[in-house]
């Protein structure tokens, strides 16, 4: 690898590595996303590199295993440049067919291609399909193009280039002016501005100033962070490094989840190659700059999300989290003055410095500014990670880009910004999406976790769900928190068993207010937000469990039954094969019946029946 | 068991207590889980109390102070895997093995770690299951074993 002494050099550099993509015929780009391996992406991509180099050592084709794309659902995903042909669910044995007719004779798969649900026809190119033509992807856009693990990738799309602006003709305070009039706030949930962290930190006194990375991605339904850091690792070291320059830090520390094993791995790499090329460590491009980043790895901890339970688990110590009276930018690791900002928000960075403050400015709503990330996942027919600007109503993320119900089911609400947030009604769909109006309806942006719930779905389980995975998370540290939160999760558990009474509702409402009133942090205080939320706006679903003691969603098994009706069963005996319990009696052509002591309430009988006879009560 | 190891793991991390978190990592991906005497050797050699390491070794997830057994099923238990049905394959695959949450089977067999239907069973993801699926690939795991194939955990 080449050292890179000045931004004269890095643009030379860039040049070298676009001339020789341009000998470059046709690119093949395989999604190697988290999502995207689960499917099985890897042996696509090793069977394209088998072949071609097998049958062909074809110097005009150009394989890349690139970052997430966002349209998990369909994964394995595989585009072929410079036609733009989209193919999902690509499996091995197709690799060679994609070879011989589209690469060399062009034609088009039909099988490989997106149906459009609506109209019902194949989309050959990506920029058709529904589920990207709404969205708006400057963050995630790199992921596609680039191979996380080359930096020349980078490099060649533009990559350091706002570091070699901000070094070469920026002062520190007309970065951060940059930032603060770019509207930029924080993507990790609580929306600060980012500007304004900068400028605090950058004016506390002190020698030696850290700044950290937040990819402690702890919202179970959300995986935005993790996958830029896996898809473009330079994007949020470039982020790093100008925000150091800007605030005057010495130190940066990416902090990742354990389990995101991808992440760390290429954010390893992506440090080692940039500190070879000159990016990283002393005298970055020969400025007089010298900054260092390293991983710091999670020990699997919802709380160490938080910022002050963050730094003690840089530290080495248990993450308990500590009054914010003083400040993180005063005083935060190791006592010295801390930025901390999460994935996200790092990522934005380089393209305001390069683009400006008031193209990013122009873009969504008069006090959220720039893109959104939002992991669509749940009751909806395309899910996966979709880049949005601020100001787009739920509709037309959950419709228009989302596809709309999935199981046949009418979608009834939102959840969004994970155990801390709340659900929203689909009678509120018409909100646009921004941080203050979705605190304002008692949820929160969070870090976009957006998960659709139908009628399928019982509020009181959700609701449930979450305190106990709160509970569970608790640091232990505040009593409200610890203590409050069992509380609440045993009042629920006793609801979704039918043993609720008169008073469960109005005694969960006042240990939530005190929750969320006297707890130490951040989470403890946004704890019982989603009980409170599915209160306020989906009560007569739990009053249907304490009065009726029945779960309208069929979801809380106490409260539900399976029978077979005897005069819609056919016989075909399909329930009784798959019971894992083996609760179905029958005899073939005879109408089956279920035995209520065996019956784990699975529901598998229902799914597999087609002439529908198994009810639930 | 040898705990030579754990010199050169705590050599690799410099001997710094702020490395703490990655030195537990390192043990427990060597050992399976983090044995006593390697904790005490930790203690000694970045001069703590034995009892802060116990503190950072039950606060976090991914330490285990008991072994954990050969095959690893994890089930995701995330909000998106929720609501398509996660529970129902948790209930399932409990009463099959006979264990909850976090526990091992009595032959060692099986470490289940609760965090949809979205199972990672022996380093191999399995999307979109149900119960009578997630049977199935617990007889097929339990089988190679029979069989004495040796599966990764």
């Amino acid at each position: 690898m080449r050292k890179i002494k000045s931004g004269c050099d890095l643009e030379k550099w860039r040049e070298d590595i676009l001339s020789k993509q341009k000998q470059n015929g046709v690119v093949i780009s395989v999604c190697g996303g988290t999502g995207c391996h689960a499917y099985g992406c890897k042996k696509v991509k090793d069977e394209f590199a088998k072949t071609i180099r097998k049958k062909r050592n074809d110097q005009t084709i150009h394989l890349k295993f690139t970052g997430c794309r966002g349209f998990c659902e369909r994964g394995p995903i595989v585009t072929i440049q410079p036609q733009g042909i989209f193919y999902q669910k690509v499996q091995e044995k197709d690799v060679p067919l994609i070879l011989s007719e589209t690469v060399e004779k062009g034609k088009i798969l039909d099988h490989l291609l997106y149906e459009d649900l609506m109209t019902k026809q194949s989309v050959t190119s990506e920029k058709d399909i529904p589920f990207y033509k709404a969205q708006c992807r400057l963050v995630m856009g790199n992921n596609g193009l680039i191979e996380p693990t080359k930096i020349e990738d980078y490099i060649g799309i533009g990559g350091y280039q706002a570091l070699a602006k901000a070094l070469f003709q920026m002062k520190p305070d007309q970065i951060i002016e940059e930032i603060k009039s770019s509207g930029l706030r924080g993507r990790g949930g609580a929306g600060f501005p980012t500007g304004r962290k900068w400028e605090d930190c950058r004016k506390a006194p002190g020698e030696v100033k850290y700044i950290i990375c937040n990819c402690d991605e702890g919202d179970p339904g959300a995986y935005m962070d993790r996958s830029l850091l896996e898809g473009s690792p330079h994007s949020v070291l470039e982020g790093m490094i100008i925000g150091a320059f800007a605030i005057g830090g010495s130190h940066g520390y990416i902090y990742v989840r354990h389990e995101y094993l991808l992440a760390c791995k290429n954010a390893e790499k992506a440090i080692i190659q940039a500190g070879k090329a000159g990016l990283l460590g002393n005298n970055i491009l020969g400025s007089g700059f010298s900054f260092d980043v390293e991983v710091a790895k999670g020990g699997g901890a919802f709380v160490c999300g938080e910022s002050t339970a963050l730094v003690a688990s840089i530290e080495g110590r248990i993450g308990e989290p500590r009054s914010k009276q003083v400040h993180m930018v005063e005083q935060g690791l190791w006592g010295k003055p801390t930025n901390l900002n999460n994935v996200e928000t790092w990522s934005n960075v380089p393209l305001i410095i390069n683009k400006g403050s008031p193209w990013f400015s122009s873009i969504g709503t008069e006090k959220s500014k720039g893109t959104k990330i939002f992991s669509l996942v749940g009751k909806v027919k395309n899910t996966g990670l979709v880049e949005v600007p601020m100001g787009i109503t739920l509709k037309e993320i959950i419709f228009d880009i989302g596809g709309g119900q999935r199981d046949g089911k009418p979608i009834k609400a939102v959840q969004t910004g994970g155990p801390s947030g709340g659900c929203i009604p689909a009678s509120l769909f018409d909100l646009p999406v921004d941080f203050d109006s979705l605190t304002k309806v008692g949820s929160m942006m969070g870090s976009g976790g957006m998960i659709v719930m139908d009628e399928g779905t019982c509020m009181v389980d959700v609701a449930k769900y979450f305190v106990h995975f709160l509970q569970e998370e608790s640091c232990g540290k505040c009593l409200p928190c610890r203590e409050g939160l069992k509380r609440m999760g045993e009042i629920l558990d006793r609801i979704t068993e039918g043993k609720g009474d008169a008073g469960s509702l109005s005694l969960l409402e006042e240990l939530g207010e005190v929750v969320a009133d006297t707890s130490l942090c951040g989470l403890g205080k946004t704890a019982p937000n989603p009980v409170l939320s599915a209160l306020r706006y989906f009560r007569s679903e739990f009053e249907a469990h304490v009065y009726q003691k029945k779960c309208p969603a069929a979801v809380c098994t106490p409260l539900i039954q399976y029978s077979i009706s005897e005069t819609d069963c056919t016989g075909c005996g399909a329930c009784k094969k798959v019971c894992p319990t083996q609760a179905i009696q029958g005899d073939k052509k005879q109408s089956h019946r279920i035995l209520e002591d065996l019956c784990s309430k699975c529901g598998s009988c229902k799914d597999v029946c087609k002439a529908n006879a198994v009810m639930v009560q | 068991m040898d705990f030579e190891k754990v010199g050169k793991i705590i050599d690799k991390h410099q001997q710094k207590r702020t490395a703490l978190i990655s030195i537990l990592h390192d043990i427990q991906d060597h050992y399976n889980h983090l044995p006593e005497e390697a904790l005490k050797k930790v203690a000694s050699r970045l001069k703590m109390d034995l009892n802060d390491i116990y503190g950072v070794a039950t606060f976090y997830k991914a330490f285990s102070l008991i072994p954990k057994g050969r095959h690893s099923i994890t089930l995701c238990l995330g909000t998106a895997c929720h609501v398509r049905g996660g529970p129902k394959i948790l209930r399932e695959v409990t009463k099959l093995l006979n264990i909850e949450p976090g526990q091992t089977t009595k032959d060692k067999k099986f470490s289940f770690c609760a965090i949809g239907p979205v199972m990672f069973a022996d380093g191999k993801f399995y999307g979109e299951m149900n119960p009578v699926k997630a049977k199935r690939v617990i007889e097929k795991i339990g089988k190679n074993r029979k069989k004495g194939n040796e599966v990764k955990s």
